[in-house]
């Protein structure tokens, strides 16, 4: 409906036909909710991204996750704006996300970071980089990370981390590595590298938006702004060019200075990061995910969620040292939880709640959290073996995602399912990993 | 331990003694409950589930009832009851959602009972009936609660909460078929345990889980719960609508409460995160717990009282694998930490004081001295005599002193604030305007130090000699106010005021040298002119005059005092006279804002042989000829300790903005963030914003500058519907449109936006300005033909 208009030959279209079905069931107020977040997103952030959109399929979902990110990002908090996306680049680089280091690269330097520092992480402050050790550890192997790794960045010095910004940052980082893989397991980062971002193809198809929205002028303009440039970004392009040049220029110092093809400037965007590698984010890029059954028996015992989890110890924490934040984590977690999918287990011949729980723990087992009360033998009754093959590439190493797996999976299922079960990974590995970051702070804390 | 008090209780037949004693766990405990008769505990947890029995001195292990090698997730409890009518039966919720009742009257070593396994997770709490021996209930994850009869083999009852997880379910106590649960989704319901279908009674108590529930062990209607929302409430259930009548706020989510035994408003907490301690709370006072507890290094998972009918002996596990017997008389008691006085000033200097009633009576020898002038209120709070415990003298006297109108204003201080310049022009011409300021206020001594700042800090070249003249020719030959240099003889006991002597006599001598006459003065548009001759009733007046309250806040009597007696001996010889008289003057003059100053100080101020002065001055002017304006920087920082010392925080602020760089290093950071903080506090109480802004903005500490960061969110309503916007997006939730676009590029305009009068069409200010440059119509297409100028 929104996505893609009938006339479109997107693949998708289909599917959004179909969707528009479902959606007419809704209440007329639902049914313009996705749109008008959009329209939201669009007026605060110049543009729409392809994430944004992805999730529009499930606009409560989206509501929760946009007030999430804003809340992070741009709200009062410990860390000063310009580190903010630094660490989300440091965290997305941990994934060889092409899409989101780029987004926050130019939203970094908007808000006025040192644009030395997307040098690498040779030029960022100490401090910083201090941080990138944890990045790491939770990225591929979370269970590693103990209280000595949280006493090291709060040991008192010059570049010492207070435990809010520390928790401040760890939940930055946490969302960044599981947005990482929605990015990967939708498909968005592929589209995004082709050059034919869902943004671009989807455009047209705004028309329906506008329909819908008739007699509001406003939105039309809105809509108009996204297919020409405006003159405002056009402007703020520029200056951003310049200043990515500059940076081009002094660390290729020696190398033959090429200017930007100025005929590849409507993909600026991907032009810039293109000219460097995200290796000057990475330390240590073999670290990589290994099965948690791999690991040194001795060192590290399963988690038990009963003695640690969010609801009764991690919304406590987080929510002490940042904030709020805990609220709206929670919701969002809620929301995800709370996602219809009564189609999309039917399919697969079981209970929604059950089918949800499956992936959900599957997925939390892949990093060692286990519940007592759940019996795993379900995991391979739900979940057939192209799913988990799928889960497990999305969820341990998203870099390896390749088209053919989102399409191949489920051939039968909505596009919207599919996002659904993304969804459930982006928030299964972002839970994972705040819970084990939380209990090391929470035993830093004890000792 | 030893030292430890040793409590006997007796209860009917038996006693119960005991001192507060620990033992060692060999896990993490999560849940006790303790035997009926009082003299055994049972522990149980992931890992352990063991029974102790309560002696005198120490626990002893009476049973462990984890057996197996490999003991399955039956034995991973989550909570444990002992069931209170019979002694050999005991309940536990294991983690993977088994319920599973024990029999400590079988003989086989394995004590294992019954095996309910209908929940489908995690069962979070069981509960026995109160005085039926086979009911036993519990509450699951799942969401459902469900009603077991021992004898049988299958639940009798299930009650679905239609709402998340079930946290905690409790019998009621004196209702026979009553029973409350508590849910993750911050509701509690009540149920009749003989209709399952539906919950007799719901409500929202808490925003966020409810983690726990009890019932009041007397008083039939009181439930109290506690939650994620680190909130204790205690309702009253006997009412249509369940009313909250009690509420105390903790520190951290709270996991367990349990009301006291007869103690009708007592209740024990103990928290999930973070907070180790327990608390026991005395309802009736929310914000101080009455006794603490404070033994565990982790994070307490139970708490039960030993014993239904005694309120001193609390038993307790932890997640650091310790049991303790805690003992009401080693508790900590905060309130005896807890400063039971306050003091505040308002805004016109009235002062209020509150105390314990104790203190202030038996005081009373000070009482007339503060009450010559002013007039003490007092008011008077009794408790109600019901109160039980410990907490019977808390009365407190609150007394409000009220001070003078006339002398109350503060005029000065907003009018100095408002004209005095800061920034923006060459520090000579600050100083003279600043200088100004303070003339017109009649505060001559400000005014003088401003003319000295300059004299100091610009380099000669820069000094406009006109106005040099001006100021040195208007010094007239006898000035019996400004003659200083005492760098010696002075009295002691002044102190600060010393200071100020010296700094102000060195930055004389500079003044002497760059007139090398015998003309020493260089305070200009003073009284000069009236001669040496200037009557003592002038000054007199001068002191009951504007600057009166200026130090008021910071005189205390007994300094007045000091003085008065001080003066009267600075009057000796004619040569001690003359070194100090402008000490005396600047009493005066500093002073001179005490209410307290007494005639006699103004008297002091006698005439002054000029050439006395002169002398002294001369042989100043044989040093060199120019000194660089750093020797002078101990002397200004001490004139800035003084007078912020004197409570002028104001001058001491505006010095060090006006100085800078040249004199920041002198004065370490935290003073100056202090005076920074006491000046905008006080220019915000006066409610002069923008001057608190402008101090805020021109000062050098990272601190200071940073307070206007804070809080910088700016609210808007919506250019359509007048409707304040959402704090997110740049469009309007009700008429979903979006505010103020640019006409030009149709984006949203977040700063400074420029819009047509005729046709009300705008949008950015440079879009706009470039549009006009070559077209005269409004960008919009309207048709108006916009102007910009």
């Amino acid at each position: 409906m929104i996505l893609c208009p009938p006339s479109t030959e997107h693949p998708r279209g289909n599917q959004c036909q179909r969707l528009q079905g479902q959606v007419v069931k809704m209440t007329s107020s639902d049914q313009e909710r996705p749109q008008f977040l959009f329209v939201k997103a669009l007026a605060s952030r110049g543009r729409l991204e392809a994430v944004t959109q992805q999730m529009g399929y499930h606009p409560q979902y989206l509501d929760s996750f946009l007030k999430m990110q804003h809340y992070l990002l741009h709200m009062d908090g410990p860390l000063p704006f310009a580190c903010r996306h630094y660490i989300a680049i440091m965290a997305a680089a941990r994934h060889q996300c092409w899409y989101l280091v780029n987004l926050h690269m130019l939203q970094f330097l908007r808000v006025g970071g040192d644009p030395q520092w997307l040098r690498g992480l040779d030029f960022i402050p100490p401090k910083l980089r201090k941080l990138n050790e944890i990045n790491k550890i939770l990225a591929h192997r979370p269970w590693l990370i103990s209280k000595e790794h949280i006493e090291k960045l709060l040991k008192i010095s010059e570049q010492s981390w207070s435990l809010a910004e520390l928790v401040h940052a760890v939940v930055l980082v946490a969302h960044y590595h599981a947005l990482a893989s929605f990015v990967f397991g939708c498909g968005c980062e592929r589209e995004w590298l082709d050059g034919r971002s869902i943004l671009k193809s989807t455009l047209p198809g705004n028309q329906c938006f506008c329909e819908s929205a008739s007699g509001n002028s406003c939105n039309l303009e809105l809509l108009r702004i996204n297919r020409k440039r405006s003159l405002d970004s056009c402007v703020e392009l520029e200056s951003l060019r310049e200043r990515i040049q500059r940076i081009h220029l002094e660390t290729e110092g020696r190398e033959e200075t090429r200017p930007l093809p100025q005929d590849r400037e409507e993909d600026f965007d991907g032009e810039i990061v293109r000219a460097t590698d995200l290796s000057c984010y990475v330390q240590d890029p073999d670290f990589g995910y290994q099965d948690f059954a791999r690991r040194d028996e001795d060192q590290t015992q399963i988690f038990r969620v009963q003695d640690y989890s969010w609801e009764d110890h991690g919304f406590s924490l987080v929510n002490r040292l940042y904030s709020d934040v805990g609220h709206l984590l929670d919701e969002k977690f809620r929301t995800v939880d709370g996602l219809q999918s009564n189609a999309m287990a039917k399919r697969q011949g079981c209970e929604s709640s059950a089918f949800k729980r499956g992936i959900w723990n599957y997925i939390h087992c892949m990093f060692g959290i286990r519940y007592d009360d759940y019996d795993y033998a379900e995991v391979n009754h739900f979940l057939e073996r192209m799913l988990k093959v799928y889960i497990k590439t999305v969820t341990c190493y998203p870099e390896k995602t390749n088209p053919e797996m989102f399409s191949r999976f489920w051939k039968q299922f909505k596009h919207s399912e599919k996002v659904h079960v993304n969804l459930l990974i982006l928030e299964a590995r972002m839970q994972a990993e705040l819970l084990y970051a939380l209990q090391a702070i929470t035993q830093y804390m004890i000792s | 331990m030893e030292k430890m008090a040793r409590v006997t209780t007796a209860l009917g037949g038996n006693t119960i003694t005991g001192r507060t004693m620990f033992c060692h766990l060999d896990a993490p405990a999560n849940a006790i409950s303790v035997c009926r008769d009082a003299a055994q505990v049972v522990v149980a947890g992931r890992n352990i589930f063991k029974i102790y029995s309560i002696d005198e001195d120490q626990f002893v292990e009476k049973l462990n009832l984890r057996v197996g090698r490999k003991p399955s997730l039956n034995f991973s409890c989550a909570d444990v009851v002992w069931h209170q009518m019979d002694e050999n039966l005991l309940a536990t919720a294991a983690t993977n959602g088994v319920v599973v009742t024990w029999n400590l009257g079988k003989p086989s070593r394995n004590k294992q009972d019954q095996l309910f396994t209908e929940h489908k997770r995690t069962v979070n709490k069981v509960c026995f009936h109160p005085t039926e021996v086979y009911m036993l209930l519990s509450g699951s994850q799942d969401g459902y609660m469900k009603c077991f009869d021992l004898r049988k083999k299958d639940s009798v009852s299930t009650f679905s909460g239609q709402s998340e997880s079930v946290r905690d379910v409790q019998f009621s106590i004196r209702d026979y078929f009553t029973f409350a649960a508590t849910f993750e989704n911050g509701n509690v319901q009540l149920w009749d345990i003989r209709r399952p279908d539906r919950y007799e009674r719901m409500f929202t108590a808490h925003n966020g889980p409810v983690f726990c529930c009890d019932w009041h062990l007397e008083d039939r209607g009181w439930l109290a719960t506690g939650g994620r929302d680190k909130m204790v409430k205690v309702w009253d259930m006997n009412t249509n609508r369940a009313k909250e009548i009690y509420c105390v706020q903790t520190i951290a989510s709270v996991a367990r409460v349990k009301w006291r035994p007869e103690c009708k408003h007592h209740i024990a907490t103990c928290s999930m995160m973070v907070d180790h301690n327990i608390y026991v709370w005395d309802v009736r006072r929310p914000f101080i717990p009455s006794a603490m507890f404070e033994e565990h290094k982790d994070v307490t998972t139970g708490i039960v009282w030993r014993h239904l009918h005694d309120p001193y002996f609390l038993l307790s596990g932890s997640k650091d694998s310790t049991l303790y017997q805690h003992i009401f008389k080693d508790a900590s008691q905060p309130i005896d930490r807890a400063n039971p006085e306050g003091l505040c000033y308002s805004l016109f200097g009235d002062l209020a004081f509150a105390a314990k009633e104790s203190l202030i009576s038996s005081d009373s020898n000070r009482k007339p001295y503060i009450g010559d002038r002013r007039h003490p209120i007092f008011f008077k709070r009794k408790l109600d005599p019901t109160e039980q415990f410990e907490y019977i003298s808390s009365s407190s006297a609150l007394s409000v002193f009220e001070t003078d109108l006339e002398s109350g204003s503060m005029d000065w201080f907003v009018r100095t604030a408002k004209q005095y310049a800061l920034a923006g022009r060459p520090l000579a011409e600050l100083c003279d305007h600043n200088a100004k300021v303070a003339k017109e206020l009649d505060r001559d001594q400000v005014a003088q130090t401003w003319t000295m700042l300059r004299i100091i800090y610009s380099s000669p070249g820069t000094v406009p000699s006109a106005n040099l003249n001006h100021s040195l020719g208007k010094g007239s030959t006898s000035l019996p106010l400004m003659n200083s240099f005492n760098l010696k003889d002075i009295p002691s006991g002044i102190g600060n005021e010393s200071r100020l002597e010296r700094s102000k006599g060195e930055s004389r001598s500079e003044n002497i040298l760059m007139d090398s006459s015998s003309t020493l003065i260089n305070n200009d548009e003073n009284e000069e002119t009236e001669g040496s001759d200037v009557p003592a009733d002038y000054l007199l007046g001068d002191v009951e005059g504007d600057e009166d309250e200026l130090y008021m806040m910071d005189h205390e009597n007994p300094h007045a005092e000091e003085q008065e007696y001080i003066l009267p001996q600075e009057a000796f010889p004619l040569r001690h006279e003359i070194v100090d008289n402008p000490s005396a003057l600047d009493h005066l003059q500093d002073k001179a804002d005490s209410p307290h100053v007494s005639g006699n100080e103004a008297e002091t101020v006698s005439l002054t042989p000029v050439e006395s002065f002169s002398l002294i001055s001369i042989s100043h002017s044989l040093y060199e000829n120019r000194l660089p304006p750093d020797f002078f920087s101990p002397i200004v920082r001490d004139m800035l300790l003084f007078y912020a010392e004197q409570g002028d925080v104001q001058m001491a602020v505006s010095v060090l903005i006006v100085l800078g760089d040249r004199i920041k290093k002198e004065i370490d950071e935290q003073t100056q963030e202090h005076w920074y903080t006491s000046y905008i506090d006080l220019l915000q109480r006066f409610q002069l914003w923008n001057i608190s802004n402008e101090v805020i903005k021109l000062s050098t500490c990272r601190a200071i500058n940073c307070l206007n960061q804070a809080s910088t969110t700016l609210h808007i309503n919506c250019s359509n519907c007048k409707r304040p916007m959402s704090n997110k997006g740049w469009i309007c939730d009700r008429c979903r449109q979006c505010a103020s676009m640019c006409a030009v590029c149709h984006h949203v305009v977040k700063g400074l936006f420029v819009w047509c009068q005729g046709c009300s069409h705008g949008g950015h200010l440079q879009h706009i300005m470039k549009w006009l440059e070559t077209s005269s119509h409004c960008p919009a297409g309207c048709g108006h033909l916009c102007e910009y100028t």
